[in-house]
């Protein structure tokens, strides 16, 4: 190529310099970069409802950024900035798909990170898979994510709602074989994934606890009625399959009508600040619920190292963010793995690695984890959350019991 | 606009010119975008036909756009139809359903007919998941649909194809409704509007002519949904939010009251805006979409097809007729 020996050694020389600088303690010369990444930045894209009728979660957007802009400022990952491009699709699929076409094909994003919402998700579900874009940690619990034979490209990150409901399940089995249970769940694909758990459990000799199903649809102004009719069927038990608001609603009513089943409140609706607070911390004494991370509202966590570094993060990069909103601490925890899964992937850093690496989680521990839980994935297993402990509420806060248990689906 | 004199159908044929190399030009991804304006210029329209020309309100046709969808959808899903061959059935299905709707619609007057058509708005997610239905429509989960292959003789990208197979569907539904409005039926339609007691009078068969009306605006909002739903190749209840019924009203308005070309703005606004406004505020992309609606209703209070209207009239310096509202 060149006749001058001088002038490329000269030219590698420099390279070679740059390559330290920028890439710190790697070698650059071993880098593989797929579309959205180089030596100086690793392109995430997202889309969250920042507009529309679930715009509370859109916080949880809010913090990735923050969370990622924190990291840049102390070096990034392996010397990369993560540039995070987070598109609003006000929760419609049609929006989605739009948003995650330009994330993929104009942005060209290494990966699609915490995209929210099963309606959304399941929009893009077989687009990114053909498109062969790692679509990773969606921020729902459908149970369809964790499918890897058919669609290796997506991987969830919450524990499906469809093994939450079978603990409860496997729990009124093992401490109440005589239960008269009623069930009130959201009419939508949450509600009946979860309510889809409890029932595969309680069949066959178990079928006949079951006496009574109520639904109710999120555009319900009160589930009151609902909970009057579950009472009247005589139960003995109660599984509160709703979200935030309609779970205080519930718990006051069973309360207030002097009804005090056994009451089994799901993780969606389990929060202290957003759920039991409203609804009576009095009334809620005796609940039982599933958790796998810390409740920033609960004061058993309240001097947890972890729980004191995420306070100061809060304080520091993301002060409009709310700190009793559970929602924020589910976001770090999230940012924090996918800066695991870029760890792992050094320099490698194509979409074919990028799925590997998150498929090859190994004992992973976040400390907003509950203790002693690990996440662990492999190329068939990608459920990242796999445990989860039933607590009870004191009137104060949740108090884990038992051991942790495994949430495994299948 | 009663005929077409030669320098508009010259603007006109550029115009159809410029939107057939247009995908040449651009990414896939935004070829996607330019087939769902397509698709919502048609809906408005519709819309337009309605409540522009035979001012008649209806906040609920977001229900219309998800009928022809889902119609589309399940016809493709369950039935094996070829894609190309659901549109004109979702375009019946949407007029039946809208034709049915529109003759109790007739007792209810403006802001009671918006009520009315409202209420369709806000029911129609929760219908499309109901559990007789279930087995068709899929539910909550919706409808995935495939994306149709361009016949391989054209050697288009599919984004590219469907984008041409929109626009087709666009400029035949265009020339018709074009020929509709001008003519006998449009007059009529117009003449409801501004004097119903006159048209009356006149020999106007106001409610056949109302129920007509409301029919023709279903069946062009059906047929966008079924085009709008192909492009998208996903349609579930959460799609079709009461949301999509106001954003539909309100394109109708920025594009400009009872007017043709009007549906193609509104379309652009609809389509453009939120996403600009995304770019402008995570926090509140919503306020920035109605500071802009505001300014857009300051700036050119008969919608931007009439703002254009103005402004050549002005620019041409000839005296001119009454301005058609």
């Amino acid at each position: 190529m060149s006749k001058d020996p001088s002038r490329i050694s000269r030219r590698s020389a420099i390279g070679a310099g740059v390559a330290l600088a920028v890439g710190g303690n790697a070698f650059a010369q071993a880098a593989k970069y797929g579309p959205g990444a180089s030596a100086t930045e690793i392109k995430l894209g997202q889309t969250m409802p920042y507009s529309g009728p679930a715009s509370a979660y859109g916080t949880i957007g809010k913090l990735h950024q923050a969370y990622f802009k924190m990291l840049n400022e102390n070096g990034g990952v392996n010397g990369r900035k993560i540039n995070l491009i987070s598109l609003d699709d006000g929760y419609s699929p049609p929006k989605a798909v739009e948003m995650v076409r330009r994330l993929v094909e104009q942005d060209e994003v290494l990966a699609l990170f915490q995209t929210l919402g099963t309606p959304s998700n399941s929009a893009i579900h077989k687009y990114v898979n053909a498109k062969k874009v790692p679509h990773l940690l969606l921020a729902t619990g459908a149970t369809k994510w964790g499918d890897p034979k058919n669609f290796p490209w997506t991987m969830g990150f919450n524990p499906s709602y469809a093994a939450e409901g079978a603990i409860y399940g496997r729990y009124l089995i093992k401490t109440k074989p005589n239960a008269k249970v009623a069930i009130l769940y959201q009419n939508d694909d949450y509600g009946k994934d979860l309510l889809k758990g409890v029932e595969e459990t309680l069949s066959g000799p178990h079928a006949k606890m079951i006496v009574k199903k109520a639904s109710y649809e999120v555009s319900d102004p009160t589930v009151d009625s609902q909970i009057l009719t579950l009472q009247g069927s005589g139960a003995d038990t109660f599984i509160n399959i709703t979200t935030p608001k309609f779970a205080a609603q519930a718990v006051r009513k069973a309360w207030d009508s002097g009804w005090k089943p056994l009451h089994i409140v799901n993780n969606v609706g389990a929060s202290v600040g957003s759920v039991l607070v409203p609804a009576g911390l009095e009334k809620s004494v005796g609940l039982l619920t599933m958790q796998y991370y810390k409740d920033p509202n609960d004061p058993q966590w309240k001097d947890d190292p972890s729980m004191l570094e995420w306070r100061g993060f809060m304080g520091r990069y993301y002060r409009d963010g709310d700190p009793k909103d559970a929602s924020n601490l589910y976001a770090y925890i999230t940012a924090q793995l996918m800066v695991q899964i870029l760890k792992q992937c050094g320099n490698d850093l194509t979409r074919e690695n990028v799925m590997r690496q998150a498929a090859n989680l190994k004992n992973i521990k976040l400390p907003l984890l509950l203790p002693g839980m690990t996440i662990n994935t492999s190329p068939t297993d990608y459920f990242p959350i796999e445990q989860g402990q039933l607590a009870k509420f004191t009137g104060t806060l949740w108090q884990g019991f038992g051991e942790l248990i495994s949430t495994d689906a299948r | 606009m009663t005929t077409l004199d030669r320098r508009k159908l010259a603007g006109l044929v550029l115009v159809l010119l410029l939107a057939c190399a247009l995908p040449f030009f651009i990414a896939n991804y935004r070829v996607f975008q330019m087939t769902l304006v397509l698709a919502y210029a048609i809906a408005l329209l519709g819309l337009n036909m309605l409540t522009g020309y035979n001012g008649q309100i209806s906040l609920g046709h977001g229900a219309f756009y998800a009928i022809g969808a889902y119609t589309a959808a399940i016809l493709m899903d369950k039935a094996g139809l070829p894609y190309w061959a659901t549109i004109p059935l979702a375009g019946a299905a949407c007029f039946v359903a809208g034709f049915l709707f529109g003759l109790p619609a007739l007792r209810l007057e403006g802001l009671y007919l918006a009520l009315a058509t409202f209420a369709l708005g806000i029911a129609m997610p929760q219908i499309l998941k109901h559990k007789s239905i279930e087995g068709w429509t899929g539910g909550v989960q919706g409808i995935t649909i495939l994306k149709p292959d361009a016949p391989p003789w054209t050697g288009l990208s599919q984004d590219r194809w469907l984008y041409f197979f929109t626009l087709a569907w666009m400029v035949f539904l265009f020339v018709l409704g074009w020929n509709l409005l001008r003519g006998r039926i449009g007059r009529a339609m117009v003449a409801i509007r501004d004097q119903p007691i006159a048209a009356q009078a006149m020999g106007v068969n106001t409610a056949m002519v109302k129920s007509l009306t409301f029919g023709v605006s279903a069946l062009y909002t059906g047929i966008a949904g079924a085009l709008g739903a192909i492009a998208v190749q996903f349609v579930a209840p959460d799609s079709f939010n009461l949301f999509l019924s106001i954003t539909l009203l309100t394109g109708v308005v920025i594009g400009g009251l009872a007017s043709i070309s009007g549906a193609i703005f509104g379309a652009l606004f609809i389509q453009f805006v939120p996403n600009v406004a995304d770019q402008i505020s995570k926090a509140a992309p919503w306020a920035i979409y109605g500071i802009v609606l505001i300014a857009f209703m300051y700036a050119m209070p008969t919608g931007v097809a009439g703002f254009l209207r103005l402004a050549r009239a002005r620019l041409v310096r000839r005296p001119s007729g009454p301005i058609p509202r």
